[in-house]
C-alpha cells in the first residue's frame, strides 16, 4: 500500500471554482507530497484546468489551499508565483513574438539579482540544448515540442518548489511525448514536486506516485499510480464523462 | 524639388507628432484593450503646464520637462482613479469611462482656466530657420523631427532591453501568463499609462511650438488623427502606430501642398479617402498586431 509521506507540499480542501452560475470544480480535496509526482486525471471538461487555474489564482476560487504550511487561497497569481508555484499552462502559451531569451528572462522575473537569473538560465540551457540553439529566435517559430520545452524552462526559471503541468503532452508527436515524460520523471529525481494534469492517463500513471481522477468537478477515485493504472473504475470514469 | 523637400520635412514633422500620439494610444490598448479617449486631455494638461511655467518665467526646457512629467502623473492618476476600478469591465464600459474622463477634464480646463486659447510665446531661439543646402528649413519642424526620432528610439530601447519593457510586450500577447511568472499586473499597466502620458506630453510641446497657443480642446483634433493613424497601422501594434502616424502626416501635408486650390477645402475628404483605400487593401492595418490572447 502506498503511504503518503509527510509533510505535504500542497494541501487542497473544498476547492470550488465557478464561472458565473456554473460550478466546474465542486469541492476538490487533494494533497501533493513533497518530492512526489501527483497526477490529476479526467476526461475533457472534468475541471482539471479550472482546478489548476484556481490553485494559482487565475480564476476566483473558494476553499483551502496550503503551500508548504502557508495558506495561499487569497493570494494573487503574482504572489503565488513568488511563493514558489510555477504553472506550465495548457497549450504552452509561450510569448510568440518574444525571443527564446526574452521568454526565459521573464520566467526569471522573480529574481531580484541578475546573477540568479543568469545562473538559472545557464542551468536550463544546459538541460535544453535546443533552446540555446534557438536562443535569439522568436518563440512562435519553434516547433510544438520546442515550445513545450521552452514553456517548462520558463516555469523552472523562477526555481519553483512546486511545478504544475497542464496537459504537457497535448498535440505533440509521440517521440516528443516520450521526452516530455522522461523530463518530468527526471525533474522529480532532482527533488521537484510536480502536479500533473493529463488526458493521457496511461502515460501519466507510469510516472505518477499518486493520482486523482476528476469526474464532473469532483474527485471520484484516488490511489497510487499503480493502483489507478490497473483500475477498471478509472477506465469507466473516462468513458462515463 | 525644393518645394517638395520642404513639404516632406513638414510631413515628417507632423507625422512624427501623430506617431507619438498613436503610439501612446497603442501602448495602452495593447495591454488593457482600452481605447483611451482621454489621451488628448493628457496633451492639454501638458500644454497648460508649459503655458503656466513659461508665464512664471521658467526656462523653456524646464517648462517642457515639467509639462511631460505632469502629463505622465495625470495619466497614472486617471488609471488609478478611473480605469483600474473598471478593469473587469468590457470594452464598451472602458470606452465610456474614457469619454467620461475626457469630458471631466475638458470642463475643468474650461471652467478652471479659460474657454479661450492662451497664447504661448516660444522663445526667439527656436523660432529661426536655416539653410540646409538647397532648402530653407524652419527650426521648429527640425526640432520636431529630431525629438520624435529620439523619443521613438528611447522607447524602443526601453521595450527591448529592460525586463519591464519586455514584460509590456509580453503582456500585449498574454497578460495572464505575465502574471503567472510573478510580474505584477498593476505595475505593467501603470507603466503603460505613464509611457502614454510622456508621449502625449512630448507631442503637446511639439504641437504648441508650431501653433503657439493652448486651449481646452487642444488635444481633441490631434488625438482624433492619432486614432486614424493607429488604425491605419493596425490597432494595438506599436510599430504600426508609428508607421500609421507617419503615413497620415505625409498624406495630409502632401494633399495640402499639391491639391488644386478649388479642391483644397476637401483636403480631409481626400486624406480619409486614401485611408479607406489603405484599409481596403490591408484591413488589419499596415503592420497588424500579433494575435492576442486575453484572459
Amino acid at each position: 500500500m502506498f503511504q503518503r509521506p509527510d509533510p505535504a507540499m500542497l494541501t487542497v480542501q473544498q476547492l470550488c471554482v465557478r464561472y458565473g452560475e456554473i460550478e466546474v470544480v465542486k469541492g476538490v480535496a487533494l494533497s501533493v507530497a513533497k518530492g512526489a509526482i501527483v497526477a490529476l486525471l479526467g476526461a475533457n471538461g472534468a475541471g482539471k484546468s479550472s482546478t489548476m487555474h484556481g490553485l494559482v489564482g487565475l480564476v476566483p476560487a473558494t476553499g483551502e489551499i496550503v503551500l508548504a504550511g502557508q495558506s495561499i487561497a487569497k493570494a494573487t497569481p503574482e504572489d503565488i508565483s513568488r511563493l514558489g508555484i510555477a504553472l506550465v499552462p495548457e497549450g504552452r502559451r509561450v510569448f510568440p513574438s518574444l525571443t527564446v531569451a526574452e521568454n526565459l528572462l521573464l520566467g526569471g522575473a522573480v529574481h531580484t539579482r541578475r546573477h540568479d537569473t543568469q545562473a538559472a538560465e545557464e542551468k536550463l540551457l544546459r538541460r535544453f540544448p535546443i533552446l540555446r540553439e534557438r536562443y535569439r529566435q522568436k518563440a512562435g517559430l519553434l516547433s510544438g515540442g520546442e515550445q513545450q520545452m521552452l514553456a517548462i524552462a520558463r516555469a523552472l526559471m523562477s526555481g519553483p518548489k512546486l511545478l504544475l503541468l497542464d496537459e504537457p503532452s497535448l498535440g505533440l508527436a509521440p517521440q516528443v511525448v516520450d521526452s516530455v515524460f522522461d523530463l518530468i520523471a527526471e525533474l522529480r529525481t532532482e527533488g521537484l514536486t510536480i502536479l500533473l494534469v493529463e488526458q493521457n492517463a496511461a502515460r501519466a500513471l507510469e510516472i505518477a506516485d499518486y493520482g486523482y481522477v476528476l469526474v464532473n468537478g469532483k474527485i471520484e477515485i484516488e490511489g497510487s499510480g499503480a493502483e489507478l493504472a490497473s483500475s477498471e473504475r478509472v477506465r469507466e470514469a473516462y468513458l462515463a464523462a | 524639388m525644393e518645394y517638395f523637400v520642404q513639404q516632406l520635412i513638414n510631413a515628417v514633422s507632423l507625422g512624427g507628432i501623430y506617431a507619438l500620439l498613436a503610439l501612446g494610444l497603442a501602448v495602452v490598448f495593447s495591454i488593457v484593450a482600452l481605447i483611451n479617449f482621454a489621451h488628448g486631455e493628457l496633451m492639454t494638461v501638458a500644454g497648460y503646464v508649459i503655458y503656466f511655467s513659461l508665464a512664471l518665467a521658467a526656462p523653456l526646457a524646464a517648462a517642457v520637462v515639467l509639462g511631460i512629467g505632469v502629463a505622465a502623473i495625470a495619466a497614472l492618476a486617471t488609471e488609478r482613479l478611473a480605469f483600474r476600478p473598471m478593469r473587469k469591465a468590457d470594452v464598451t464600459g472602458l470606452l465610456i469611462t474614457s469619454f467620461a474622463v475626457s469630458v471631466i477634464l475638458r470642463v475643468i480646463f474650461q471652467n478652471g482656466i479659460s474657454a479661450r486659447p492662451k497664447p504661448i510665446a516660444m522663445p526667439a531661439s527656436i523660432a529661426g530657420a536655416f539653410d540646409l543646402g538647397l532648402v530653407h528649413v524652419g527650426l521648429i519642424p527640425l526640432i520636431s523631427i529630431v525629438t520624435s526620432a529620439v523619443v521613438l528610439i528611447a522607447l524602443t530601447r526601453f521595450l527591448k532591453h529592460t525586463i519591464l519593457g519586455t514584460a509590456m510586450r509580453a503582456a500585449a500577447e498574454d497578460f495572464a501568463v505575465v502574471r503567472l511568472v510573478g510580474i505584477r499586473a498593476n505595475h505593467v499597466v501603470a507603466v503603460a499609462f505613464a509611457v502614454s502620458g510622456v508621449l502625449a506630453g512630448v507631442a503637446a510641446f511639439l504641437w504648441i511650438a508650431q501653433r503657439g497657443s493652448v486651449d481646452p480642446l487642444m488635444g481633441a483634433i490631434p488625438v482624433l488623427k492619432a486614432f486614424v493613424a493607429a488604425i491605419i497601422g493596425g490597432l494595438g501594434s506599436l510599430s504600426g502606430a508609428v508607421a500609421g502616424g507617419l503615413v497620415l502626416g505625409v498624406l495630409e501635408v502632401m494633399c495640402q501642398a499639391y491639391l488644386p486650390d478649388t479642391l483644397l477645402a476637401y483636403r480631409d475628404a481626400f486624406v480619409l479617402g486614401l485611408v479607406i483605400l489603405i484599409l481596403i487593401f490591408r484591413p488589419e492595418g499596415l503592420i497588424p498586431a500579433p494575435n492576442v490572447r486575453r484572459s
